[in-house]
């Protein structure tokens, strides 16, 4: 047994010093009506060898996007991981290691965190940032959450349509169970709604079909009610398009996913949650903080602690005890490989690519135009065929097609797709017959 | 001044009175790091929680002692939450009306208090 | 050398290149765009590499020496499971990529939810939720969602032991119960007269580990679980004590309808400094129809994604789980195999005991009788006799090398410290932290300042949370 050292020998020394005659005498407070009386029916121990070819098999009966152009993206994205992230984020220091409770021996992690939180501040546009949370759609309830409870007054939220379909079943998840009231409706809808009992209102940037709304008009609507507003962001996005806190984001959360992280059928990945200042002490999850130590060395430690559970516990802002650190750490590798300037050509290279198969696929005559609002990298189409089929043929040709939603084809283009590949789709999709 | 079993204290002045928490409290949560204030004008019976205070490894709830309205609470302590550590019977966190005077009555004299500390401590 | 990527950053440098674009360039109108620059660092592939690979030598991994930490189970993370994780038929996958170009990804999906469901009786599972507390959290929502849909609305609330974790209330509440405690007894286990006399039809559950949090199985489970189910309630199961009993006992037949576990504790994947885990929750057959949807299922013509679910409680989160991380436990338990699984419990166990027995005669053991995979210990005596309190202890450990064991929890005991060494650590590694442990005890009793002021040789020492929480700087600014 490779990951047991303690040998027969071993055991027989051991049972002496505990005063057992047997292991089964350790397990005496086990009652016997209690105990498993059979061997558990698993599959027989695998050597490595034979378990890695299993493995490989069944890896091979999945078609991915390292052998298929991927134009899908409603939440998850293809872009180019640099190689410099899997070699650092492999380190047994960062992979192995434990939550940084213990902060002297932990200098390594909350240094990283500490440095992805201010990435996400200067992303977001919010004043602080917590250590991360699961994904961007828990993140996103969890904000639903924290507004509702925000206020003495008001409690309910609104959850503006077109928002990521699964994000929206989350957030109505986390509500529901905690009784709190939600209803959805359009923009136009919300930008004449009575506000008065609505503590939170919550909208995605670009939305789930690609639009941009007009944030402004949205942000000062919410805001003149005294409602808070919750913008639920791509992050790549966030690099050209206008900041939340320009138009009055008291919370912004999102997937983080595309920072750094594979697709890997999707997870782990990663909840950014982030705010103005006045949140602070409401935010959920882990958060670091700057201090020093005895001997005035700059130290960086998990701080404001009061508010997690396994303090606060049924008090707590959330019952989230991890974050996802190591996912976290991928993120600040990526955004500091890319920097200032590099991130800022990703995202322009995902908008040219997208607006370039955008006007190629109106150009053959099979797509109709869906919305009139600008896009930022993805966009929904209405094809003449229908969508599975239409996929089903791109893929014979190596492409894995846009996501089938009820407004039509959501295709998304990133920085690696190629002029090649984009023309070749384009031709594809277009001379589809059904 | 009157104390609670929760070890708050109750000092009224005229028609008002201040609530703090007391020395062994202080004690016992540590260094204070932030104080979660009340709501000015927030209207409460005897046991609801008026605020909580935080240290850096404990959270504690302040409950009221009486019923009664909010009607100030400490600014100080958004700046200096250090204060309570230093000077518990001085660094007040609410200020309220009593809605029933008679509740004082149920609580604890500073020698009740201090009889009811040492037998917790056995 | 410098302390954040960010002192590193200078205008010009750079770490990336793309190809050159070959497609017109797309404006937007000004009004849509940033007014700023978001300022991310500018530094060079050199600059990364040195900074994240030097602040990592001021981390510990379980990879580099001994990690008792009680309730965490520390055990070996194996490398063979990352060259699976790694596998591009994995990790290049799209979610929403259609189930007949995925059926590999959800075969093995579908494979670990038989073999969970067989380690712990159940027979059925949800992958969904990305952490313990997640799991908790699902599973607290679907016994709600049990008693609602037999219009039971009465049940408000949740029992818990006073000697769980915090993420037990704290999850009970996001389902909007209210939480009475149950205490323990001078036995360390559920006090059955009190729990006889809380549990009642306004409850909807008792939530439990099992051992607890002490390290002691509950013996009276099967009273434990009468009472709760002859009231109508249900009997949830913490799974972070899992470690325990693999292939020894399993939580159906103890009586618990509801089942979390941790992939991150007690099936060997690693725990990143603080996650991505895993916390897939089991369940009893009738409440299979509550799950989180989709469910991954198998039919005659292979697996699919089942969101015909009208009973769901809905999702937890987007996508299937942290898929990448489950795939890490499947390797882990092929790897085990059913005797593998049953050894690393009884190891587990024994390497407890070992522990307990060899620093009994310095420390008080408050529960003076064979424990499970973990036990605690109190540092009563050499706060009482010496004034150095378990924290105190605990940093001096560092000096030895050792991540410290959990100290101050369960909250029952006082100043206390729970050691769980897991099975993946040999003898000799148990007998240096014995010698350490009753090292510490002698210098408690000889140089209490030594302790205090401990640790010596870390990279920082006693670091001031204090500050740190009345002045929270939570981000590097630029001066």
């Amino acid at each position: 047994m490779r990951y047991i050292p303690v040998t027969e020998k071993d055991r027989k020394e051991m049972l002496i010093r505990c005063k057992a005659d047997n292991i089964e005498q350790l397990f005496s407070s086990i009652p016997d009506d209690v105990r498993l009386k059979r061997p558990l029916n698993l599959p027989d121990a695998k050597s490595e060898m034979e378990l890695i070819k299993y493995m490989q098999t069944i890896a091979a009966k999945n078609s991915n996007t390292g052998n298929y152009a991927c134009f899908l993206g409603a939440g998850a994205y293809d872009h180019y991981i640099p190689s410099v992230i899997g070699h650092l984020v492999s380190r047994q220091e960062f992979f192995t290691a434990y939550t940084p409770y213990q902060p002297e021996i932990s200098q390594g992690t909350l240094t990283a965190i500490f440095e992805y939180q201010t990435m996400i501040c200067e992303l977001t546009g919010m004043d602080v940032s917590n250590a991360s949370m699961y994904d961007g759609a828990s993140a996103l309830a969890e904000a639903c959450v924290i507004s509702s409870s925000a206020s003495r007054k008001k409690s309910e939220i609104i959850i503006v349509e077109d928002m990521h379909p699964e994000y929206r079943e989350t957030a109505e998840t986390y509500l529901k169970f905690r009784g709190i009231k939600h209803a959805s409706m359009t923009v136009e809808q919300l930008l004449s709604a009575d506000l008065t009992n609505t503590a939170g209102v919550c909208i995605q940037y670009p939305s789930f079909y690609g639009d941009i709304y007009d944030m402004d008009r949205i942000g000062k609507y919410v805001k003149e009610n005294g409602s808070l507003l919750i913008v639920c962001a791509n992050p790549v996005a966030l690099a050209l398009l206008k900041s939340p806190k320009d138009f009055g984001a008291d919370f912004v959360v999102g997937e983080g996913q595309p920072l750094g992280m594979p697709l890997g059928f999707g997870g782990p990945y990663l909840g950014f949650f982030a705010c103005v200042k006045e949140h602070m002490r409401k935010m959920p999850g882990r958060i670091v903080g700057k201090t020093t130590d005895v001997d005035g060395k700059t130290a960086y430690v998990l701080t404001l602690q009061a508010r997690e559970q396994h303090i606060r516990r049924e008090k707590a802002t959330s019952n989230i005890c991890s974050n996802q650190a190591l996912c976290a750490l991928m993120a600040t590798i990526y955004l500091s490989v890319t920097g200032k300037e590099g991130f800022k050509q990703v995202a322009k290279r995902c908008v040219d690519n997208a607006h370039y198969v955008y006007e190629g696929l109106l150009k053959t005559g099979k797509f109709e135009k869906v919305s009139d609002l600008p896009f930022f990298h993805e966009f929904t189409v209405k094809p003449k065929e229908d969508i599975t089929a239409l996929n089903a043929y791109l893929f014979k040709y190596g492409f894995i097609g846009g996501h089938k939603t009820e407004k039509g084809w959501l295709v998304a283009v990133t920085e690696k797709r190629t002029k090649e590949e984009m023309d070749e789709f384009i031709k594809r999709a277009g001379e589809f017959n059904g | 001044m009157k104390f609670t079993k929760n070890h708050e204290w109750i000092k009224k002045e005229g028609k008002y009175a201040y609530i703090g928490i007391t020395d062994y409290a202080q004690q016992q949560l540590g260094d204070i790091v932030y104080v979660d204030l009340a709501e000015e004008d927030l209207v409460l019976q005897q046991g609801d929680v008026l605020c909580a205070v935080e240290s850096v490894k404990t959270a504690a709830e302040v409950f009221m002692p009486v019923s009664g309205m909010v009607v100030e609470v400490n600014h100080d302590l958004e700046e200096a939450p250090e204060k309570i550590n230093e000077s518990p019977y001085e660094a007040y966190l609410a200020k309220i009306t009593i809605d029933d005077e008679s509740e004082l009555d149920g609580l604890m004299t500073e020698d009740e208090y201090n009889e009811f500390l040492e037998s917790e401590a056995e | 050398m410098a302390e954040l990527i960010f002192n590193l950053s200078k205008e010009g440098k750079c770490a990336f290149s793309l190809p050159e674009s070959q497609v017109p360039s797309y404006e937007f109108d000004n009004k849509y765009t940033r007014m700023e620059d978001a300022q991310l660092p500018e530094v060079s592939e050199v600059d990364v590499i040195r900074h994240f690979t030097n602040i990592s030598r001021h981390n510990y991994g379980v990879d580099q020496g001994f990690y008792p930490l009680g309730s965490c189970t520390m055990k070996y993370n194996p490398k063979l499971n990352e060259d699976v994780a790694k596998l591009q038929g994995f990790t290049a996958l799209h979610p929403y990529q259609p189930e007949y170009q995925v059926q590999g990804a959800l075969k093995a999906a579908y494979d670990l939810q038989q073999y969970l469901c067989e380690i712990t009786g159940m027979s059925g599972a949800t992958l969904q939720p990305a952490a313990g507390a997640h799991g908790e959290m699902t599973g607290i929502m679907i016994i709600k969602a049990y008693h609602q849909g037999r219009k039971d609305y009465k049940r408000t609330k949740m029992i818990v032991p006073d000697s769980a974790h915090g993420t037990n209330p704290a999850s009970a509440a996001t389902a909007g119960y209210d939480i009475v405690q149950v205490k323990s007894d001078d036995k360390g286990l559920v006090d059955i007269e009190a729990l006889s006399s809380i549990m009642d039809e306004e409850t909807a559950g008792l939530m439990l580990t099992n051992p607890n949090t002490l390290g002691l199985f509950e013996s009276n489970i099967k009273k434990i679980a009468k009472i709760v189910h002859d009231m109508g309630g249900l009997l949830y199961y913490d799974g972070a004590n899992l470690n325990a009993i693999m292939g020894i006992a399993r939580p159906f037949d103890m009586g618990f309808d509801v089942v979390h576990l941790n992939l991150h504790k007690t099936m060997s994947t690693p725990h990143g400094g603080g996650g991505p885990g895993s916390g897939p929750v089991c369940v009893r057959k009738d409440l299979i129809k509550y799950l989180p949807k989709p469910v991954i299922s198998k039919n005659n013509d292979g697996y699919f994604l089942d969101y015909d679910r009208k009973e769901s409680i809905g999702r937890v989160r987007a996508f299937y789980g942290n898929y990448l991380v489950y795939i890490r436990a499947l390797t882990y338990i092929l790897t085990m195999g059913p005797e593998g699984l049953k050894k690393a419990s009884e190891t587990a166990v024994l390497n407890a005991n070992y522990i307990m027995a060899g620093v009994k005669d310095n420390f008080m053991i408050p529960y003076d009788r064979f424990c499970m995979h973990e036990f605690v210990l109190s540092g009563s005596n050499q706060k009482d006799n010496y004034g150095v309190s378990t924290l105190d202890m605990a940093k001096r450990l560092l000096d030895y090398g050792y991540h410290p064991p959990t100290i101050y929890f369960p909250m029952i005991v006082h100043e206390g410290m729970m050691i769980e060494p897991t099975e993946t650590e040999s003898k000799e590694t148990l007998d240096e932290f014995i010698q350490v442990m009753n090292k510490i005890a002698k210098e408690a009793e000889e140089d209490a300042d030594l302790l205090h002021n401990s640790p010596h040789t870390t990279y920082v020492r006693r670091l001031d949370e204090v500050a740190a929480a009345r002045n929270p700087v939570l981000r590097w600014e630029k001066d």
